[in-house]
């Protein structure tokens, strides 16, 4: 009974949250101009908890998360293109997570010996790298990249991932491996002494998060019919980053509500182009200089931390 | 009694420095052995030859564990943490940013038997695994004393404190041969006296082997049975404490030369 409680007010939190969502669209509240907001919320909340993964809990500094996405992005492109339905689309967001997966692992086998400033400059190269290909593949359009892929994403598929990635990847860090990866960032040399595999930890996160990124890349070109090499360039990456260091290196919520707020902040900001980018910039100067642990440090916000904010007598009556 | 460690002939060396030069040591089933010396005698690198953060330049270190025999040089340290070593270390490695608890948890999961997938969906065999690793957890910070501590930063805690939780952290794997680096460091007396008790006191239930690096006579001499003792990576003196106590060469070691005409 003590552990069924919380399980169900989660799961009745997780689909209150579709369903409200849902109603609203369904009513017209939610325009298209604000889904939009909304997808890129989602992309980026999976993108962001992927990254963290790597550079919060195991203290992997990396610059390269567009390329995972990038290559989720043209597997699920090219895939709905030239198969354009419903099947192609879920098989190409878990191909183009399992190819970036793969490619995570090649890559960080031989640069995971690397640390901090060198590791990200080695990831910052693969990304790279990534992109380039992409530019001179026959079949990925060069430059102007891919366009008119039908759209199978809506708001149920990008709720149903989104949730689905933070659940997997909370669950996964309060398990033997994933804890294993936070003890390889607070103390290498202890976790080897007490029996954890290093490497092994520090690829399984580049494996894990490459293929989250890469799931996003998928739901990112689903649903927005256009890619092209350019948009998973050092700037995605970095904007990827932003969010994981502003909700918190190692809090997973913070790097949800860091990316709602940022994609808030960003198109209540859209009427003022050119001031955009200096308030945008300026707020994050301000965070970082007041909390530079990021808006959540790497604490959780979890439904019992939420019942301790609520007053006395009513925190009682619960169970 | 039966031979669970021997070094024979071993050495470290770091470009032409020699850390540690032709050693031999053994350990036999069920002893505590001090290995004691001046400071930079190479007593933690022989730690560190032993649990795998150096590969010997030369000579073999085997452990013999039920009837089969395991040759550890150049094995990683995991694996001769999963052989059935454990340590702590000199200047304390704890995971500073997380509780009490999760420091004995993780080194406690260490063998859980289920795989990455349940590890994703947490099955219920995952829950169950992780009942028994929390619940085991807890029974070793009550034997060390920490239990009303457990959701503390482990960084927040004294320093008395942090050596018993690196302990407990290291017993966590369940070791046969436990490597102890300065226990007693930084303690005072009355903390240094209990910290005495308790190794003895793990080592006779748990039935382990020790090996303790400590510069705290009281404690050296208290519990060990037999000394190595150390200096500039040479073993200069072997036996029991009260031998060594008397040991010319070892008296010379740390107090110096007598001069016979000033």
């Amino acid at each position: 009974m003590a552990r069924i409680l919380p399980l169900l007010a989660k799961v009745v939190a997780v689909l209150a949250v579709y369903l409200v969502v849902q109603a609203m669209i369904m009513t017209g509240v939610v325009d298209d101009y604000i889904l939009i907001t909304m997808v890129t919320i989602c992309v980026n909340i999976i993108l962001a908890v992927s990254l963290n993964l790597i550079t919060g809990f195991t203290g992997q500094f990396s610059l390269g998360h567009a390329g995972f996405m990038s290559i989720g992005a043209y597997t699920t492109g090219l895939l709905t293109m030239h198969y354009p339905t419903w099947w192609a689309f879920l098989l190409g967001l878990l191909a183009g997570g399992a190819i970036a997966a793969i490619i995570g692992f090649l890559v960080g086998l031989p640069t995971l010996r690397l640390r901090g400033d060198y590791l990200a400059i080695a990831t910052l190269g693969m990304a790279e790298i990534i992109r380039v290909l992409f530019l001179n593949f026959p079949f990925t359009n060069g430059a102007a990249g891919l366009s008119g892929m039908p759209r199978f994403v809506n708001w149920t598929w990008l709720y149903v991932f989104t949730a689905g990635t933070v659940i997997l990847i909370s669950n996964f860090l309060r398990s033997m491996p994933g804890r294993n990866l936070i003890a390889v960032r607070e103390d290498e040399i202890a976790a080897s002494s007490i029996g954890v595999n290093a490497v092994r930890a520090k690829t399984l996160a580049f494996v894990v998060g490459a293929f989250f990124g890469g799931l996003a890349g998928g739901l990112y070109s689903s649903y927005f019919y256009f890619i092209k090499p350019d948009l998973f360039g050092f700037q995605k990456s970095i904007d990827i980053l932003i969010i994981v260091v502003l909700g918190g290196l190692g809090s997973l919520t913070g790097s949800v509500i860091a990316a709602i707020l940022l994609a808030v902040i960003s198109s209540l900001l859209q009427p003022f182009p050119e001031l955009r980018m200096v308030i945008y910039g300026l707020i994050l100067v301000v965070v970082m200089v007041f909390r530079p642990q990021g808006l959540m440090g790497d604490r959780e916000l979890t439904f019992s931390a939420m019942r301790r904010l609520l007053p006395h007598r009513w925190r009682e009556a619960r169970p | 009694m039966t031979e669970i460690l021997t070094m024979s002939q071993v050495s470290l060396n770091f470009g032409g420095l020699t850390a540690v030069s032709s050693v031999d040591l053994s350990l036999s089933e069920g002893e505590l052995v001090g290995l004691i010396g001046p400071n930079g005698a190479g007593k933690t690198s022989i730690f560190n030859l032993l649990t795998g953060v150096y590969a010997p330049s030369a000579g073999a270190i085997h452990f013999h564990r039920e009837g089969s025999t395991l040759n550890l040089g150049g094995k990683k340290p995991h694996a001769i943490c999963h052989a059935g070593i454990g340590r702590t270390f000199q200047n304390i490695r704890l995971f500073r940013n997380l509780t009490v608890l999760d420091n004995v948890v993780i080194a406690a999961a260490q063998n859980q038997p289920y795989g990455l997938v349940a590890s994703f969906l947490h099955t219920p065999k995952q829950h169950r695994c992780e009942r028994e690793t929390r619940e085991r957890a807890m029974e070793l910070l009550r034997i060390m004393d920490l239990a009303d501590k457990a959701d503390e930063l482990a960084q927040n805690m004294s320093y008395g404190e942090q050596r018993r939780l690196e302990i407990a952290r290291a017993m966590a794997t369940q070791p046969v041969l436990l490597l102890l680096d300065e226990p007693a460091a930084g303690m005072n007396p009355a903390e240094t006296a209990s910290l005495t008790e308790l190794i003895a006191w793990l080592r006779e239930t748990f039935k382990l082997t020790i090996l303790l690096i400590e510069h705290d006579m009281s404690l050296v001499m208290n519990i060990c049975e037999r000394l190595y003792v150390l200096d500039h990576g040479v073993l200069i003196a072997s036996g029991t404490p009260a031998e060594i106590q008397h040991d010319p060469a070892v008296i010379t070691a740390y107090l110096g030369e007598e001069v016979a005409d000033a």
